[in-house]
């Protein structure tokens, strides 16, 4: 069993169904990339599994525990942590502000993991008092991805984490996630540049309209003629 | 009176019936905004209960000062109202957890696009306060102001100075301001460096990326309440030290202190202090008859004959609906550009 599982997972907004029997899955110190035509359910799946939408069947476990009654609060404080794709600073507060934020459920020192972050990110530690609306948006995205690795998450979900950046930023956050996978964190990312996110997964699911279509490294998905054609433009 | 020009006389005469009421008033105004703008911000509707919700509080003040004084326990000098806030202060927290236990937290469930149906309900809110404060204290204005009434009285000031005109600084001027003072200096102190200060900003600032990072909502909203309850309590003991207390003219309230947090931008607490100061210092300068202080500026010759009042005091609560209305079409996100009322 993977370390966080999503099961046949069915779910709907309201009467309109997006998930059928879909299931995901991703390993510590693996980076899983969810990819997918728009509207296949790849942000819906996320959801789930953080408990922002509940499931009307399947289950989610981490770690060999199912989860899929916890309140998405209880299932952040057993080491998942999300980064939303917009809207994920508080933009009237300060860098640093961000941060404590990030690691509010915390009841030890969070001082130290601030300091992992502007290692991470020296650029933060530069700006961490300045408000994040006033940053640029690929300064945004890594406030937004500091905030989350406040709570030393074991689990990182990432929703488009590239999109609307230039194509160099795009190269610096990839970098950025290979490494929080390369510190033994399971990544788990839905992605839009379908053919740069599998470049380098491990592993990788395609979804089409709630399905799995097709489910494989990333390597082979990348290799596959049918995936090709039809996701990744011949 | 002299017919010279006399600048010192007359700064006096604005000191005493412009500067200190409209400081004082002002003051009180700026504490009710921070109530609206506090529940704006985190709840994200408008408040209309607020003018009822601070009769409410002045009511337990008064019920509780009334009992303190039949007992004998007062302080020199000062109101017993100032010894009754602490435990009113109780009082109203109850009841308005308990208002948002039986009325808003529905709505929160159900997630209504809220500023409409928060509105809504807070007028069904307003009522009801409204007619508890009635049913109990009745219609009638009261005043529960005891001890002394001035700090310097216009005799003593003159007696001091040696100025024909004098200045009174009253009690409730001088609680005011300073209660004023402390007060916003601890809501500040506490948004800006307190984990849980901070936590309701993030959750006004975004909601949703709060509940992922851990912050718990039910705890925010208890939060604001309280604070809400502080803020109502002191604001309306005050104005009701100051005017005396009427519920219908707490009811008024509402209509300067909606313009104040609208003026000053709503959801910035900065924006409702400069608000509320600048909506009392309009309406005072604007209704106060000029006469008196012109004849001390102004030669024999030229001296007025007519009171110089640009705006009958009767009006004055026509001039909040204009600031309100001239801020909209000009500047409608406020001076401290708050957020624009779009109705979600």
């Amino acid at each position: 069993m993977a370390y966080l599982e999503g099961k046949n997972l069915v779910a709907s907004y309201g009467v309109v169904p997006i998930l059928h029997e879909c299931s995901v899955e991703v390993e510590k110190g693996e980076l899983a990339v969810i990819v997918g035509p728009n509207g296949a359910g790849k942000s819906t799946v996320m959801r789930v599994l953080l408990g922002m939408l509940e499931a009307t069947a399947g289950s989610v476990t981490l770690d060999g525990k199912d989860i899929s009654m916890l309140s998405t609060q209880d299932r952040i404080s057993k080491g998942l942590a999300f980064v939303p794709q917009t809207k994920n600073v508080f933009p009237s507060m300060t860098v640093e502000e961000n941060l404590q934020m990030g690691g509010f459920i915390r009841k030890d020192d969070i001082s130290k993991t601030i300091e992992e972050v502007y290692e991470l990110f020296p650029i933060l530690y530069e700006k961490r008092k300045q408000l994040a609306v006033q940053l640029s948006g690929g300064q945004r995205q890594q406030v937004a991805f500091g905030r989350a690795m406040m709570t030393k998450p074991s689990v990182m979900l990432l929703d488009e984490p590239t999109a609307g950046v230039s194509p160099i930023v795009m190269d610096e956050i990839f970098s950025n996630i290979l490494d929080v996978r390369n510190a033994g964190m399971a990544v788990l990312m839905v992605e839009q540049n379908a053919q740069q996110a599998l470049n380098i997964a491990d592993k990788g699911f395609v979804l089409v309209s709630g399905r799995n279509e097709h489910t494989g490294t990333g390597k082979d998905l990348i290799n596959d003629p049918e995936v090709r054609k039809k996701f990744l433009g011949g | 009176m002299s017919d010279s020009i006399d600048i010192i006389n007359a700064f006096a005469l604005l000191t005493n019936f412009v500067i200190l009421p409209a400081l004082s008033y002002g003051s009180q105004l700026a504490l009710g905004a921070l109530a609206v703008t506090l529940v704006y911000s985190i709840l994200r509707f408008s408040n209309f209960a607020q003018g009822d919700s601070m009769a409410f509080g002045t009511m337990l003040v008064i019920l509780i000062s009334g009992y303190m004084i039949s007992k004998g326990w007062t302080i020199t000098g000062f109101p017993t109202a100032i010894l009754a806030i602490p435990l009113a202060l109780i009082g109203m927290a109850i009841y308005l957890l308990l208002m948002d236990r039986l009325v808003y937290r529905h709505y929160r469930k159900i997630k209504a696009k809220q500023n409409i149906i928060g509105i809504t309900a807070s007028i069904g809110v307003m009522f009801i306060t409204g007619g508890i404060v009635r049913f109990i204290l009745g219609a009638s204005a009261q005043r529960f102001g005891d001890g002394e009434r001035f700090i310097f009285s216009v005799r003593e000031f003159k007696a001091f100075t040696g100025l024909e005109q004098g200045i009174a600084f009253k009690t409730s001027q001088f609680l005011t301001i300073s209660l004023a003072i402390l007060l916003v200096a601890f809501l500040f102190y506490f948004l800006q460096k307190t984990k849980t200060g901070k936590a309701m900003r993030a959750y006004s600032d975004n909601t949703e990326l709060a509940l992922l990072s851990g912050i718990d909502p039910d705890k925010v909203v208890q939060i604001t309440w309280l604070l809400v309850a502080l803020f109502t309590t002191i604001a309306g003991t005050l104005y009701g030290l100051d005017k005396g207390f009427a519920p219908q003219q707490y009811h008024l309230l509402l209509l300067p202190i909606f313009a104040s947090v609208i003026v000053g931008g709503i959801g910035s607490p900065i924006g409702a202090i400069a608000g509320a100061f600048l909506v009392a210092f309009s309406e005072i300068l604007l209704t106060y008859a000029y006469k008196k202080f012109l004849i001390y500026l102004l030669p024999l010759s030229m001296h007025p004959s007519s009171l110089v009042q640009l705006i009958g005091t009767e009006y004055k609560y026509a001039i909040s609906f204009v600031i309100l209305v001239i801020v909209l079409l000009i500047r409608p996100t406020g001076i401290f550009k708050g957020k624009v009322i779009d109705g979600e």
